[in-house]
């Protein structure tokens, strides 16, 4: 989000709520994240005028008509493209992407790539919930191999995309994770938006129809302790109420999981988070569940210029001295004048 | 020096040269063809010429050496009276290489004329261009004049006090060609000479190389004493009222009338486009413009670059995105979505020859049904199309005053021969176009703010994000009467359907004139886009003859003029010349049952005048 930009304002929840009936499935987890950022956008303190959510196509995409601010509910993976023009034409503007795992990675998987490679102030919400879901249920780019849906009697057999690691790939400069009940979503939420620059979030979303309950093996409140690493900037990265880190086998060049004793967790090699790590980031988002705990929060925060301001400078500096006389433009180029006595240069 | 000249063996040679000459210019891709065409051009247009181009380049951008499929030319067509087309067969072809004769010398006129560069007549170069004998000296042009010169050899020798290596002497025979054309048609060569020495004045050397190649060809002209065909001649200069002139292409005319709507609206202007032939030249042109606050994106393909222009259009801008068939069908949903969210937009289609990549730098106009009906849904869009570079500023000009005036995109369609052609233009005074500056929505109306509420013309009002008092939102759902919230009531949609419909038929487009002619008689010749010249030559020719023919163009190809369904009922016989297998003439007998009858070419190059000549005859019976 642009400083100049931050238009202050008190809001509450209500402000940013819509009078338009919500048409999710009852018990869909898109509730909890609506619910999370018109919580969220008041702690923020902007306008709502000032802000526009952007969304694609798919049941996450309908989130911008229950936001009372501006809104666009696009064409199937193209939110990102939509976005970056409507940035440029107003870089003041405080932009969200709404998007989806089918929408954002498979659809629109080369627009979200290049949202992030161009690092577009903006943040990007995909809320990821393996599953094709307004479509009735077929299997998305992030189902798990096996996973048996319509499309897929006998399952997939395709191995899943990894968002945060996509993001990463591409280029992201921010990438934090966070599921739809936690209540350390808005931190993450207000984290994304002090990022300048394209902040993806994955959002773990339940759909509660096709997909149930497929995120519990971490996101289930009993045992989360041991299961849901929370990554906090500064602080080591301790799970298992402290009683198990995170450390880097020196030799593999690949994380482990260590036992912490007695609290002592220098003397068993847990690495202190620092979000502007590049190469931990990959580790992190390479982390895979089961043998490690889910990765949440922060993964990596470290800004770079934003594609705006560069084109905003460019464009001034291309400008700079020259004056927009439209007819001198006209008159370039290979020019002669026609005269009673005939042509001359 | 090897130089000869050789007559036709009969005695029926035509004299291949009156009031217009058409000189085609062809050579190996890095010849510098279109180098040389742009200069004779000048020239041209300084001798007072009027005149009419067209380059003809390969698809490859370096194909192989002498191949065929490596041969670019550049033809142009100019005379004392008035110009409208690149010319149907050449009166003079030179040939830099024996491919570039091969392709070429077919459509030459019968005793026209063929200046070779005898020195790349080689047997290497005679292989690549597949001739089994020297057509140099076999006797196989014999229905033309040819004019056997080692051009590769005078450059040689005119530039060697300029110590060049071999390979850049070379590279000026494109300038002593020049030279030589120069001298056969009787023009200045100081403007060229100061043109070589501004674009190489960081190179004295090679400017000076070039220079005097320029002026070797032209002394060759002046000092031969050569019977037979190569003759000064004098073109008159062509009547054209008192002003400034300058050349235009299509692509700068779109690039230029684009900024000119925006500033008559009053709007920045955002282009998002994504390289592809023919239509890539106006991004580069409009990148060059951000003093006019334009701002040009790069997008990541067809689809982002117009969903790009959208979300500016959305942000406030005017949002313009540009392409050709192949990408203008990626677009085709977002265009839906533009329809369905009511906001202005801009598509430039260049047109070129389909289906697929096609022929992706030769022309065609086959992409009417795609712009008129080519999208998923009812959704009408208005298109209007440019008949030449000229026409281009002024019809992309009239893009923008329909997009902001009724809240809607508009297909514009050029295509390939307009891009890439150059025409004489009469620099516009900007004063006298009225400008039709947007008005933004900026304060809850008087009965309350309705995103989808509607004017007189049945437009919505526009309201940029960031407007206190007027949040909403918008989507490619349908959309409620006035509210815009989501609606699927069966007849909210029958009624959005016909607003949708409404609004577009009832865009106010002036009526149909007739070009040449008059309303109502034997036969009208219809034509739409960049067959306005070999039509209008052609009807000009018939009338001059006696024959009852009027021209018709259209510019407003969607919605149809008002007047145009009695004015084509008022003529008994009606043809549709076009480059496609009759696309007009399909709207037009759906929209007027009347008997349009098609003539059409889909051969990659334009209609030439005898082509539209024997179709007028045929018609005419």
């Amino acid at each position: 989000m642009n400083e100049m930009t931050t238009i202050a304002r008190t809001t509450t929840l209500k402000d940013w709520e819509t009078d338009q009936e919500v048409r999710w499935c009852p018990g869909c987890g898109d509730y909890a994240i609506l619910k999370a950022v018109q919580r969220t956008m008041p702690e923020i303190g902007t306008a709502p005028e000032n802000t526009v959510f952007v969304s694609g196509i798919g049941c996450s995409s309908r989130f911008p008509y229950y936001m009372e601010t501006y809104g666009f509910h696009t064409i199937h993976g193209r939110a990102p493209a939509f976005a970056t023009g409507l940035k440029l034409a107003n870089p003041d503007l405080d932009i969200w992407i709404v998007t989806g795992d089918g929408d954002g990675l498979s659809i629109g998987g080369n627009h979200t790539m290049h949202l992030i490679r161009r690092n577009l102030d903006c943040q990007i919400m995909l809320f990821n919930n393996e599953i094709y879901g307004l479509t009735k249920g077929q299997y998305s780019p992030t189902s798990r191999v096996g996973t048996t849906s319509p499309s897929t009697p006998y399952g997939s057999v395709d191995r899943p995309a990894q968002p945060a690691a996509f993001a990463l790939g591409a280029g992201a400069r921010f990438v934090a994770r966070g599921f739809d009940v936690s209540k350390e979503l808005p931190n993450v939420l207000k984290a994304a938006h002090a990022h300048k620059g394209a902040a993806f979030i994955e959002i773990f979303q339940n759909c509660i129809v096709y997909n149930k309950d497929v995120f519990e093996d971490f996101a289930a409140p009993k045992g989360a302790e041991d299961r849901q690493l929370w990554l906090k900037q500064g602080e080591p990265m301790l799970y298992a109420k402290g009683t198990r880190g995170i450390a880097l086998d020196a030799e593999a060049l690949h994380l482990k999981t260590v036992d912490v004793v007695d609290g002592d967790w220098e003397a068993a090699g847990v690495i202190v988070h620092d979000v502007t790590n590049r190469s931990v980031a990959h580790m992190l988002v390479e982390m895979r569940f089961g043998e490690f705990p889910m990765a949440l929060g922060v993964l990596y925060d470290d800004p770079r210029p934003t594609f705006e301001a560069d084109v905003v400078r460019q464009n001034k500096a291309a400008a700079e001295g020259k004056k927009a006389d439209l007819q001198g433009l006209l008159k370039k180029g290979q020019t002669w004048t026609v005269t009673e006595s005939g042509p001359e240069l | 020096m090897a130089t000869a000249v050789e007559d036709r063996a009969d005695g029926e040679r035509q004299s291949p040269l009156s009031d217009a000459v058409v000189v085609r210019f062809a050579g190996d891709s890095g010849d510098g063809m279109q180098l040389t065409g742009g200069q004779f051009t000048l020239s041209s247009a300084l001798a007072g010429n009027d005149f009419a181009t067209f380059p003809d380049f390969p698809a490859e951008i370096r194909a192989p050496q002498g191949t065929l499929f490596g041969v670019s030319a550049f033809q142009i067509n100019f005379g004392s009276s008035a110009i409208d087309t690149a010319g149907d067969a050449p009166d003079v072809l030179v040939a830099m290489n024996p491919a570039a004769l091969k392709t070429n010398v077919p459509q030459l006129k019968q005793g026209g004329l063929i200046i070779a560069d005898e020195g790349e007549f080689n047997d290497r170069n005679l292989a690549k261009a597949k001739y089994e004998a020297n057509p140099l000296d076999d006797g196989s042009l014999a229905k033309w004049q040819l004019l056997k010169l080692n051009i590769s050899q005078l450059t040689m020798d005119a530039v060697k006090p300029f110590g060049l290596g071999n390979k850049e002497a070379l590279r000026c025979k494109n300038m002593w060609t020049l030279g030589l054309a120069l001298w056969m048609f009787d023009r200045d060569r100081q403007p060229l000479i100061d043109w070589l020495n501004a674009k190489f004045a960081k190179a004295p050397d090679l400017a000076a190389a070039n220079v005097a190649a320029l002026n070797a060809g032209h002394a060759y002209g002046e000092t031969a004493e050569l019977a037979g065909p190569l003759k000064q001649h004098h073109v008159d200069p062509a009547p054209a009222a008192p002003g400034l002139y300058r050349t235009l292409t299509g692509a700068e005319g779109i690039a230029l009338g684009l900024v000119a709507g925006a500033q008559l609206a009053k709007l920045p202007m955002f282009f998002g486009g994504y390289p592809i032939t023919p239509a890539s030249a106006i991004l580069h042109h409009l990148s060059r413009l951000k003093e006019y606050d334009v701002t040009t994106f790069q997008a990541e393909d067809e689809i982002a670059a117009i969903c790009s222009a959208i979300g500016a259009s959305y942000g406030g801008s005017l949002g313009v995105t540009s392409s050709s068939g192949p990408g203008i069908a990626l677009k085709g949903e977002a265009m839906g979505l533009a329809i369905m969210t009511e906001l202005p937009l801009v598509i430039v289609n260049s047109q070129r020859g389909g289906p697929s990549t096609g022929l992706p730098t030769k022309t065609e106009q086959s992409d009417l049904y795609q712009a008129v009906y080519g999208r998923n849904g009812d959704a009408p869009m208005p298109v209007v199309a440019a008949r030449s570079p000229g026409d281009a500023f002024e019809c992309a000009i009239e893009a923008v005053r329909i997009a902001v005036q009724y809240m809607t995109p508009v297909m514009l369609l050029t295509d390939g021969y307009i891009a890439n052609a150059a025409e004489p233009w009469a620099v516009p005074d900007l004063t006298t176009y009225e400008a039709f500056p947007v008005e933004f929505l900026t304060e809850v109306p008087e009965g309350g703010f309705k995103p989808y509420g509607r004017d007189e013309k049945l437009k919505r009002p526009w309201v940029k994000p960031g407007t206190p008092g007027l949040l909403h939102r918008i989507g490619g759902i349908e959309k409620e009467l006035d509210t815009g919230h989501i609606n699927y009531a069966p007849g909210n949609h029958q009624a959005m359907t016909d607003i949708r419909k409404d609004k577009i038929d009832g865009i106010k487009v002036p009526d149909q004139v007739v070009e040449l002619g008059a309303e109502g008689g034997k036969l009208a010749v219809v034509g739409w886009g960049s067959t306005f010249g070999p039509i209008h030559q052609a009807v000009r020719r018939k009338r001059a003859e006696g024959e009852d023919v009027s021209h018709v163009h259209i510019r407003h190809i969607w919605p149809l003029p008002a007047n145009l369904g009695a004015l084509l009922k008022s003529y008994d016989r009606v043809i549709v010349p076009e480059m496609n297998t009759g696309q007009l003439k399909t709207v037009l007998r759906d929209q007027y049952l009347v008997d349009a009858k098609p003539v059409n070419k889909v051969s990659g190059q334009p209609f030439t005048i005898a082509e539209i000549e024997a179709a007028i005859e045929e018609a005419l019976g």
